[in-house]
């Protein structure tokens, strides 16, 4: 009798045991990204994700179970990318993946994605491609995209009344899609719009000086620039030496972030219409507890980089709460027209096309105490900039 | 464009063309005297910016900028002095190209280094101080500085002529230029004129860095494109020739200059041409019709044929039957791999990467081992491969066995086209002729949207269902790999392969017992180029995309280094090259932040250990004792 | 029979005119001594009369057909042989594998891609390694041979094709008194019994004297005398070639 109630007693134990570590398994999750090849950006990155992680952890969890990050580099190489997607799925048992910085990183890893029926929240591709004709239902990205940044941009610029435009921006897909777009909503918006140079520039190989005198030649009333980090300080450089910007408007993707903007220090262009993040003078209250937090952890103030990386936990965290955990499709169903907090305030991911309603900043530079700063800037929530539903619809497959 | 416009673009050409001398002189000179392709040169132009930034930050006033100009170049021209007598003084008597390996570890660890000193931010130098601003030329402003630069490139050119006609240093690093052992034989101190070679190019190389920095940000990516362009400028002028290194970036800069001056231009027929794309890939455009119309570029000198390379190489010796009997329990355990490690392991994946490493290796060391033809773009044929694979099952709704069976034709027809240049050429022009047709195949892949996505590549090239499993496709990948290899082992204990290898050891003796030599070569090239492409149509349907990068740079350098960590002289060197990059690779990456120069200094070590590649040591050790 | 007939054949090099209108003829199973100073332009008719540089002008006629400016693997074909001035054989191969592909190139049979090459006219080749003394040496690489023994391997390379024509650059440098007697009777042996040219260059006087049926003398790219050895010995103009103060005393040398 004592022997039965000796076993009883050790059975139970063990499911208890076991039952304990069913709630304290960690949800995991597999992060990628080229974090050699684009420090700049991923190093802040990187951080925003471990602020998160802490901030989630220290909560309690999610769905009563932590969550743990593992990391991978992919040489900027997509190859490399899917690779490290089957180790991290098949090796490290995560339960998702995110990440990627390039848009052919990230649309190789969506179809990973796809193919294996993983989620994966591409959380800082630009490429208009991966939810539109290359989406699909596993498939989820965080930032505003290379069409939503456009067109953020397209109102101002339209004020501006400027007929001669000119164009330069880094010759590949990023770069000819934003001035597509941007072309597009402008002749929409101003009939009489003339287009008077396109400059398309080998990525970060641009020759800056020939670059801005061709422009100039083309006497444009406007530019549109999508030129950034490297590419862009030395076109600045140039443009201004050269008086480029004199005589013309200047309306410029991401050049308002503090990756590309900083560099430049007490150089950097004055009244150019950016998209950016100002984060010195952002005064929502996610946005000041997300600042005080990071600033208090690493001394350091935030990039867009940070607030993507911080805001893909976030954006996780809230999917597994809603999921009640980490089971695949369960997940589908939760990113779909989930909403969740992120230091830029309430977004949601759209489930005509799983874009993220994450917005920007859109407001003019200039320079102050030395450094490039944007002022008069206002908030462009990415819900309001997106082409019609009908259109979306037309352009991504069907599940 | 008016007149004015376009000699102002003009102006801007030369200033760039100054700028690009003062890198590709340094490398040029480096080659010349010392036979080493020096990949290392980006990355120390890239570190003389990166010092003379840090020295700026510090010698804020007028004459401090100038003094950080120059202490910068000095402090990267000790670095390459110390470089060449810590490092590749050990190896001028290793086989051919391991000096290449040796200075491509150090680029990987070169940018590690950066990032950890400088971090990651893009750092933009100050102005020049006193030519900060800009002066009216035909009513355009013009950077003050860019006429500095316009005015520097031709100094520094005399200044080196004089150096090398007048004084007996520049004698000699002529006399070893045109003939290398030579020098050995007027019983020169040869280590000392290295040294000063390697530092002066070095010093070069930094001075180049450092007067960029008013221009461009230092930033850890400037190597890559800095190397890029150096090599292409030092085999367009002609290796070892600095007027011809001169003409070289005056004519690539201006050609870019007026590209982008031309702009878009509507034809009559109203066809738009993008003029300024073309600069994607203008200077390897003018290296392809240089080097296809003057093979020893435009102001070289037939090289001297490499005499001691060839000595060294033993004959091959056909499998006894314990090694046959031993390779095939070997293949038969790892074909039961799925079955060991479960069929969803990620080793099952990593064991296709490196199955398709292999097959790229073997097709690369093919032509470049016993053809002793140095492939830099060995990438084109894995690439073509891959799209062939790719469009074949996108564009065209093939059946996903059929356009894998495709893409050894698309890699054979790459081959068949630019092999067929490539072998009127010998030497470092043959290697980088191979790097340019490699080029322009990424740039058009990069460009043509309409077909193949352009940058950003095509997806959902997946196996079909039957083979879409892990173990499946690992099956498939194994089999084809084993049997290209095979192949290709075979061919070269055929009469053709010993052909090949005659053309390599005394094309004097094969024209002269009636070998075609340059028939075999190509041929060869065909047949090397077959086989990369079924390693690229089956590294497409593994990943299930591809983009651009499969034909970049980059691939050609992992195949090269896979070629040479094995050994180049040895026929299983590939299989073991191929397998221990990718697995170190793979764990290093995994397991370390600065895994690039990790993984550089195991390379060093493995250079250093195994000269001849760690087959060549293997081998070695065992007929030794 | 007239095997070959060179003709007024020129070559200018950079305004210097290395062969300068140069006729001579050779009989098959003739063994005919081109001999001359330092540049005075033997090695370039070599390399024209073998396809390695194209004549300015002139013919070149084997056995009745103009073979000027042919590629080598072409003249090959057409019954040449040739041995360099610095012999050239596959270091990486064995002796018996050089002579094997001088085999199946005249087989046509470069291009297979199958059968091992090792298994292709393996007994010929070995024949012909005996002829030369090189039957022990066979299966060591050509790389790591005494350079007399890579001369002789060489001479088998070349009479594998079964020449014609048979041109020796220097066939005995390098070579020790006794071994260079024995390969020049050898060639002598080849030419009288099988009907071969031999067309050879030669710096030992000795050997010129003691093994040619005829002479040429070059000088400065003309051909400046012919005949038989005893002639040519007494030429004065050869003399004045070859003790000219301005020229080395070549066969004073050797």
């Amino acid at each position: 009798m004592k022997a039965k109630l000796f076993r009883l007693a050790v059975a139970a134990g063990l499911v208890a045991v076991a039952c304990a570590a069913q709630a304290q398994t960690p949800i995991r999750i597999g992060e990628i990204n080229s974090y050699k090849t684009q420090a700049a950006f991923l190093d802040p990155y990187r951080r925003g994700m471990e602020l998160a992680v802490d901030e989630v952890n220290a909560a309690g969890g999610v769905a009563g179970r932590k969550i743990e990050i593992v990391t991978r580099d992919d040489s900027a190489n997509p190859g490399d990318a899917v690779r490290m997607a089957e180790e991290l799925v098949s090796a490290e048992k995560v339960d998702m993946i995110a990440g990627g910085f390039l848009s052919n990183v990230g649309l190789a890893l969506a179809d990973f994605a796809k193919q294996r029926k993983v989620v994966y929240l591409a959380s800082e591709p630009l490429t208009d491609k991966i939810v539109w004709q290359d989406g699909n239902r596993y498939t989820f990205r965080l930032r505003p995209s290379t069409y939503m940044q456009s067109a953020m941009l397209a109102p101002d610029a339209i004020k501006l009344n400027k007929r001669r435009w000119a164009f330069v921006y880094p010759n590949y897909e990023y770069g000819q899609s934003a001035v597509a777009t941007f072309k597009a909503l402008l002749k929409a918006g101003q009939p009489d719009v003339e287009f008077v140079g396109d400059q398309a520039t080998p990525l970060g190989r641009i020759d800056a000086g020939a670059v801005a005198q061709a422009l100039g030649d083309a006497r444009p009333d406007a530019i549109f620039n999508a030129l950034f980090a490297a590419d862009l300080s030395k076109f600045v450089r140039e443009g201004s030496t050269r008086g480029l910007f004199n005589n013309a408007s200047v309306v410029s993707l991401l050049t308002g972030e503090p990756e590309y903007l900083d560099p430049l220090r007490d150089e950097a262009p004055v009244g150019w219409l950016v998209t950016g993040y100002p984060w010195y003078a952002i005064d929502t209250p996610q946005h000041k507890a997300f600042l005080a937090a990071y600033q208090k952890k690493y001394s350091d103030y935030p990039r867009v980089g940070s607030v993507v990386g911080y805001s893909t936990i976030k954006a996780i965290s809230a999917a597994v709460e809603k999921a009640g955990g980490a089971d695949t499709e369960k997940l589908v169903a939760a990113f779909t027209g989930l909403e969740f907090g992120s230091p830029f305030g309430k977004v949601m991911f759209r489930p005509q096309d799983h874009q993220s309603t994450m917005g920007a900043y859109v407001g003019r530079t200039v320079v102050k105490d030395g450094k490039g700063i944007m002022v008069d800037f206002s908030y462009k929530d990415g819900a309001g900039f997106q082409p019609s539903d009908a259109e979306v619809k037309a352009l991504r497959p069907a599940d | 464009m008016s007149f004015s416009g376009l000699t102002v673009q003009l102006l801007n050409g030369l200033a760039d063309a100054s700028a690009l001398f003062l890198l590709a002189a340094g490398l040029s000179l480096i080659f010349g005297v010392t036979r080493i392709v020096n990949f290392a040169h980006g990355s120390l132009y890239m570190l003389g910016a990166y010092v003379a930034w840090s020295l700026t930050e510090r010698l804020s006033s007028v004459a401090g900028f100038w003094i950080s100009m120059l202490l910068a170049a000095l402090a990267v021209g000790a670095l390459g002095a110390t470089i060449e007598l810590v490092l590749l003084r050990r190896m001028y008597r290793a086989p051919d190209l391991s000096q290449l390996l040796a200075t491509f570890a150090l680029t990987l660890i070169a940018r590690d280094a950066a990032l950890y000193l400088w971090g990651p931010e893009d750092l933009l130098g100050p102005r020049a101080p006193g030519l900060s601003g800009s002066v009216v030329i035909l009513g355009r402003l013009f950077p003050q500085y860019n006429l500095l630069l316009i005015a520097i490139g031709p100094v520094v050119l005399i200044a080196l002529r004089t150096l090398l006609a007048q004084t007996r240093w520049g004698v000699l690093v002529r006399a070893a230029t045109q003939d290398r052992e030579m020098v050995g034989a007027l019983g020169v101190n040869q280590s000392i004129l290295f040294t000063t070679v390697f530092a002066l190019g070095a010093f070069l190389a930094g001075l180049g860095g450092a007067l960029q920095l008013p221009r461009e940000p230092a930033s850890a990516g400037i190597d890559i494109a800095a190397i890029g362009d150096a090599f292409v400028v030092v085999v367009v002028g002609g290796m070892g020739s600095m007027p011809g290194a001169f003409i070289a970036a005056l004519l690539i800069c201006e050609i870019k200059a007026l590209c982008i001056a031309l702009g878009d231009w509507t034809t009559p027929f109203g066809l738009t041409i993008a003029f300024p794309h073309f600069t994607l890939v203008a200077e390897f455009a003018v290296m392809a019709v240089v080097l296809v119309l003057r093979p020893w570029g435009l102001l070289g000198r037939q090289q001297e044929t490499a005499r001691a390379s060839a000595a060294s190489t033993a004959p091959f010796t056909p499998a006894g039957s314990l090694t046959k009997w031993g390779a095939a329990i070997a293949l038969a355990a790892v074909a039961l791999l799925p079955f060991l490690v479960g069929g969803d392991s990620y080793i099952l994946v990593l064991s296709i990467d490196i199955c398709v490493g292999i097959l790229f290796a073997a097709s690369l060391h093919f032509i470049m081992g016993p053809g002793g033809m140095h492939s830099f773009g060995h990438a084109a044929y894995f690439g073509l491969g891959a799209y062939a694979s790719a469009l074949a099952l996108r564009r065209a709704d093939i059946p996903m066995e059929l356009a894998l069976a495709l893409s050894p034709l698309g890699g054979a027809l790459g081959a068949l086209a630019f092999g067929w240049f490539c072998v009127r050429l010998s030497g470092v022009y043959l290697s980088m002729l191979t790097l340019a047709f490699g080029q322009i195949v990424w740039s058009i892949v990069y460009q043509w949207d309409a077909i193949t996505g352009g940058s950003n590549g095509l997806i959902g090239i997946w196996p079909s269902a039957r083979l879409a499993s892990k173990s499946a496709y690992f099956h498939l990948t194994l089999a084809l790999s084993v049997a290209g290899a095979l192949l290709l082992r075979r061919i070269l204990f055929s009469p053709f392969g010993y052909a090949l290898r005659a053309t390599r050891d005394s094309p004097l003796r094969s024209g002269a017992i009636g070998i075609d030599v340059r028939r075999i070569q190509w041929a060869a090239f065909i047949i090397a180029g077959t086989v990369c492409g079924l390693a690229g149509g089956l590294f497409a349907f593994s990943k299930g995309s591809i983009s651009p990068e499969t034909i970049s740079v980059g691939r050609s350098v992992d195949g090269l280094v896979m070629v040479l960590l094995g050994g180049v002289e040895t026929l299983s060197g590939p299989i073991v090259g191929a397998a221990s990059y990718i697995v170190l690779q793979d764990v290093i990456s995994r397991h370390m932040q600065y895994w690039r120069a990790a993984l550089g200094m195991f390379m060093l070590l493995l250079v250093m250990a195994f000269p001849g590649g760690i087959v060549g040591a293997l081998r070695h050790r065992f007929t030794r004792t | 029979m007239t095997l070959l007939a060179i003709d007024n054949l020129t070559k200018v090099f950079g305004g210097v005119r290395a062969v300068d209108g140069v006729s001579f003829s050779l009989e098959a199973g003739e063994l005919l001594a081109m001999i001359g100073p330092n540049g005075a332009g033997k090695s370039t008719c070599f390399n024209m009369v073998n396809g390695q540089l194209a004549p300015d002008s002139g013919r070149i006629v084997l056995a009745g057909v103009d073979i000027g400016g042919l590629p080598p693997h072409d003249i090959w074909r057409r019954g040449v042989g040739r041995t360099f001035q610095v012999a050239a054989t596959f270091s990486s191969m064995k002796a018996i594998e050089n002579v094997q592909m001088a085999l199946i190139s005249r087989q046509s049979r470069i291009g297979r891609l199958w059968k091992p090459a090792a298994r292709y006219a393996r007994e010929e080749a070995q024949a012909l390694l005996r002829r030369v003394g090189m039957a022990e040496q066979a299966e060591r690489p050509c790389g790591v041979l005494a350079y007399g023994d890579v001369k002789r391997v060489e001479l088998a390379i070349a009479l594998a094709g079964a020449p014609k024509l048979l041109l020796m650059d220097e066939p005995t440098a390098g070579m020790a008194p006794g071994e260079r007697n024995a390969l020049m009777a050898l060639t002598r042996e080849i030419a009288h019994d099988s009907g071969v040219g031999v067309l050879f260059t030669e710096h030992s006087m000795d050997v010129v004297f003691g093994y040619a049926d005829r002479i040429i003398v070059l000088a400065r790219g003309r051909l400046i005398a012919q005949g038989d050895p005893r002639g040519v010995r007494n030429d004065p103009r050869v003399r004045e070639v070859y003790f000219d103060a301005r020229h080395r005393v070549i066969g004073a040398s050797e």
